[in-house]
Formats: C-alpha cells, sequence, structure tokens
C-alpha cells in the first residue's frame, strides 16, 4: 500500500459521525443477514426443542426434550468429556503458546521462514490433522510401526492406547497443533508491540527471569491471551469431526451426541438433538458472558490485567 | 545461529511437517503390512483411483466446495465492506451491540444454527441446494470479514475520496482508482478467511446440503469411514492443497501479516 499520508491531512481513525440513513444503508444488509439466519436459526431450533413442530397445528410446548436430556444419565459423562476436552487442550495450547512466543518474540518479527512455518498449521482443516493422528498414533500406525522397528514392541498390542482411548489424546493432539499457532500469532502481535524497554528497565531494576515474566509480560499479554483461549474453548467445545472420529463410542462428546439424535432414523429424537445444539451454545454464550464480567470486576477491583 | 535457535527452528519444524509425512507416504503405498516402517511397494493405485475410477465425483467435490467457498466469500465481501466501512471509521451509538452480534456467530458453534435452520430451509425449498449451504456458511463468514474489514478501516483515511472528488473523479473511479487499492491487502486477509473457513467446513454443509452438496470434506470422512487408507490419504492432500497455495500467495503479497488469526 502506498504511503499517502501528509500533514495537510487529519489523522487517520478520527472519530468522524454521519447520518443514521447512511449508517442504515451500510450496514443494514449485513446486519439484517447476519440476525435472520443466526438469530432466526436459534429460534427456530429453540421452537423445535420446546416441541412446536410447524406441520402439527396442535402441539403442547413445554421443556421436555430439554428435561429429557439433562435428566439423561449420559448427559453428565458427555458434558464432562466436552469439558475435559476443551478445557485440557486450551490450558495446553496456551502454555506451549507463550512458551513459543516468548521464544520467537525477538526472532519471529524479522522471519519470514518462521511466520510461514507457523501459518502451515492454521490453513489445514482438523479433518486432516485427524486422519493424519490416526496413521500416526493408532497400534497400527507409524509410531507403533517406529518402536517395533526399533524392538522396543513385538506386536501392535504393546503399543498404547493413543487414538480412541479414555484420555481423549489423540483428540488433545489434533486441537494442540491447531490451536498453538493460533494463540501464538495473538500473543506476538501483543509482544511486538511492547517493545523491549520495560524489560531492559525491569532488568536494570535487577529483576529476575521469573519476576519480568510475571510482573511485566504476563499482565501485557493477558487481555489477548484469554480472549484467543476463549475462542479455542469455544470451538473445542462446539466442534464435531475431530470427537466423532478420535473418540469413543461411549461416553460420547456433547456435539457428536446432538448430531447422532438429530439423524437419528427416530425423527422423536430430532427435537432432543436441537436441544442438545442449545445446551452447547447457551454454554459458550456463558462462558464469554462470565469472563466478560470477570474481566469487568477485575479492572474495578484495579487489577491491571 | 545460535544453538538454542536452531533447537527451536528444527523442533518447530518436525512438529508442523510430521502430520503429513504419513498422508503422503499413504497416498503411494501399494502394500503396507504392520509392523514395516516403510511400504513394502509404491506406487499410484491411490491417486489413479482419485483421478481416474472415482475421478468425476472428486472433480465434482472440488468444483462445488471451490464454487461454494468462492461465492461465500464474494457475497461476505459485497456486504461485510460497507459493514467495515461503517464501523471502522463512524462513532455511533450500539457499536458495542452490533459487535456482541457479531461475535456470536463466530464463538457459537455451526451445528446449533444449522439444526434450528433445517426445518425452515426445507420449507422455502433451500436445502439441498447450492443457495442454502451458502445462507448457512454466510453466518461465521461475514461476521469473519467484518470483523478484518472493521479493524481496516480504522485506519483507513476518506479523505482522500474527498479530494478526488473534488478534482473532478467519478464516484465509480474513486472506488476503483483510490478506495480499492487502499483497502486491498485489507480485502484480501478477510478474502482468504472466509475462503478457508468455508473450505473447511463439514456439519453444517452435511446438514443443510443432505447427500446432494458432496464436497471435498464429506467426500474425506466417508472415505476414512470406508478405511481405504491410501485413498483418504490422496484426498486429504487434495483438500490441502488450495490452502497451501493460498498461504504461499499471501506470504508473497502480504509479507508478515499473513494468514495471522484463520482458525
Amino acid at each position: 500500500m502506498p504511503r499517502l499520508q501528509s500533514s495537510a491531512m487529519p489523522p487517520a481513525g478520527t472519530r468522524r459521525r454521519t447520518s443514521a440513513r447512511r449508517l442504515l444503508v451500510l450496514l443494514g444488509p449485513a446486519l439484517a443477514i447476519i440476525l435472520l439466519l443466526f438469530g432466526g436459526g436459534l429460534l427456530l431450533g429453540l421452537l423445535q426443542a420446546l416441541g412446536q413442530v410447524p406441520s402439527q397445528t396442535l402441539s403442547t410446548i413445554g421443556g421436555q426434550h430439554f428435561l429429557h436430556v439433562l435428566q439423561d444419565a449420559d448427559f453428565t459423562k458427555s458434558l464432562t468429556l466436552t469439558l475435559y476436552i476443551a478445557i485440557t487442550s486450551t490450558v495446553i495450547a496456551a502454555c506451549i503458546s507463550v512458551v513459543l512466543a516468548l521464544g520467537l518474540m525477538r526472532w519471529a518479527a524479522n522471519s519470514r521462514a518462521i511466520n510461514f512455518l507457523l501459518q502451515i498449521p492454521l490453513t489445514v482443516p482438523h479433518l486432516v490433522i485427524a486422519l493424519s493422528v490416526i496413521l500416526l498414533l493408532t497400534p497400527s500406525g507409524l509410531f507403533s510401526r517406529l518402536f517395533s522397528y526399533l524392538s522396543i514392541i513385538s506386536t501392535p498390542a504393546d503399543f498404547p492406547l493413543l487414538v480412541n482411548d479414555g484420555w481423549a489424546i489423540g483428540i488433545l493432539i489434533v486441537y494442540v497443533w491447531k490451536e498453538v499457532p493460533f494463540i501464538t500469532f495473538m500473543l506476538l502481535s501483543v509482544l511486538k508491540n511492547m517493545g523491549v524497554e520495560l524489560l531492559e528497565a525491569g532488568s536494570t531494576l535487577n529483576a529476575s527471569r521469573g519476576q519480568r515474566f510475571f510482573y511485566i509480560i504476563l499482565p501485557i499479554i493477558a487481555p489477548s491471551l484469554g480472549a484467543a483461549c476463549l475462542i479455542v474453548f469455544a470451538f473445542t467445545f462446539g466442534a464435531f469431526e475431530v470427537p466423532y472420529l478420535l473418540g469413543r463410542t461411549y461416553p460420547l462428546a456433547l456435539p457428536v451426541w446432538a448430531y447422532k439424535n438429530y439423524s437419528d432414523i427416530d425423527l422423536l429424537a430430532r427435537p432432543e438433538g436441537i436441544a442438545i445444539g442449545l445446551i452447547i451454545a447457551a454454554i459458550v454464550i456463558l462462558a464469554i458472558i462470565s469472563s466478560q464480567l470477570l474481566l469487568h470486576f477485575g479492572r474495578k477491583r484495579g487489577l491491571s490485567i | 545461529m545460535r544453538p538454542q535457535r536452531l533447537f527451536l527452528l528444527l523442533s518447530l519444524l518436525f512438529t508442523v511437517l510430521l502430520p503429513f509425512l504419513p498422508l503422503v507416504l499413504w497416498s503411494i503405498s501399494e502394500k503396507w503390512f504392520y509392523p514395516d516402517l516403510l511400504p513394502q511397494a509404491f506406487g499410484p493405485r491411490a491417486w489413479s483411483y482419485v483421478f481416474g475410477t472415482a475421478g468425476d465425483q472428486l472433480v465434482f467435490g472440488l468444483y462445488i466446495s471451490f464454487t461454494l467457498a468462492l461465492v461465500t466469500t464474494l457475497v461476505s465481501l459485497v456486504l461485510g465492506i460497507p459493514a467495515g466501512r461503517a464501523l471502522g471509521l463512524y462513532d455511533f451509538a450500539g457499536k458495542k451491540l452490533i459487535s456482541l452480534l457479531l461475535i456470536l456467530p463466530i464463538i457459537v458453534p455451526p451445528l446449533s444454527v444449522a439444526m434450528g435452520l433445517h426445518l425452515w430451509f426445507i420449507r422455502l425449498g433451500l436445502a439441498e441446494t447450492f443457495i442454502g449451504v451458502v445462507l448457512v456458511h454466510l453466518i461465521f463468514c461475514l461476521p469473519y470479514t467484518i470483523f478484518v474489514l472493521w479493524g481496516v478501516f480504522t485506519d483507513y483515511n476518506p479523505e482522500f475520496e474527498e479530494q478526488a472528488r473534488s478534482l473532478g473523479a467519478s464516484p465509480v473511479r474513486v472506488l476503483l482508482q483510490v478506495t480499492l487499492p487502499m483497502i486491498l491487502p485489507g480485502i484480501t486477509v478477510a478474502a482468504l478467511f472466509s475462503f478457508l473457513l468455508s473450505w473447511s467446513q463439514y456439519l453444517s454443509t452435511l446438514i443443510i446440503g443432505g447427500g446432494k452438496m458432496l464436497t471435498l470434506p464429506i467426500l474425506l470422512f466417508s472415505l476414512m469411514d470406508s478405511g481405504d487408507r491410501p485413498v483418504a490419504a490422496a484426498v486429504s492432500l487434495v483438500f490441502i492443497l488450495p490452502a497451501m497455495l493460498a498461504l504461499l500467495a499471501s506470504a508473497h503479497n502480504l509479507g508478515r501479516h499473513g494468514l495471522q488469526g484463520v482458525r
């Protein structure tokens, strides 16, 4: 982009005002589509989950489908599994990202190779990585073959179960591989603007490495880290493909359970599938609102985060 | 290069590239029984199946995926550029509410919305149609596009347009020669985001598109269920190809900003 800035011009980003009419023309179409499709989708889903089927003129509206789902013994197990997958993968990815961002901070800004390398996982769909993890980590996978070649194991059965396993290891690996670059880029963009002055001031004042991390770097990256983690959590909580392909058949992750009910031959299961989908949406929205509230109260109490 | 840096670079290189190794090996293997580390026989069976025997289906899948992503991206841009401009340039009441309205479709899983929309789309005749799937992809592609362009227009100075107008340029000429060149890098990033989001979408396409819109991810999913590893590996390599090309192009044009933020 050519640099056109001249001193005769007011600085870009000056707060301007315009007529409501013009705003409506610019924003109206996009917002209408989002409101109609997104809001409409949730609302119509809610109606169906409440037992209101449009073709039947008289049907009872009630929470029986929600109640049925919530009282199902499998619900708690599914919810626990889904929360476990989302929280664990987010926390692991966040820790790796912080270490990686610090390691790369002065280097990545100038290295195209590093930037390019980190962008690769961003563009590869989860589905492809799930397939790759199957080919790498199942008992007949590449790692098992390698261990067998090195005579560490003698049969595929000796290889630990890492896919379709109880601890969802395969699922976590896919998510961590995919999400680390995303969080790292969010952190790097903050660290790039931070400059070295604060850290130099810190070391002049004899701050140890740990002190510099906890009192200088962490407060600066915390908002971006939090936002990135929230996005990752929301995504992993509601994603279908990876737990479907790499998970066990019981208990199912919530999104898998939702779709399984929705696509059931028994049409009565369909409203329950939609109800589970709405419960997932509600949990994700609640997570956002509560984190915003926490942030708000944190600020009120004078925390610098 | 310092040894720590070399170690970091090598471990990054290994971690990022490792998942592609089994995909490539399986796609060119003819015979690969346990416990051999490498295939007993290499051969083009999977690739000739993908482009020969099942060629029609795969090419059609590529075509559907590509046109779906392209149309979704174009509609997102046409609607998103004015919206991003309004949000980036002007101050007005209700901006926070609008940003919440835009964040929600990005955060809420597509499956929750698609299941609710399905019945409605069936009634409107949009289920199992191209337009129906574009509409369901727009739900998250459009907000993403608007967010990117919102950022672009925050750093944009509209007075260049006024200057051009005062020098006698027509509105169309202003758009083509002043506005578009200035926001082009931002548009490229937004378009890549939107394209890749639509390209890798699985479940919402399946719910709304039914059995009719057989995009690449849907074909790949059924191949994985069928258990033909070489063919699934070959298709998955075809599946990531456009993303890799986009990445190379963007690395060339966009320099260091690249695709930051794509999930």
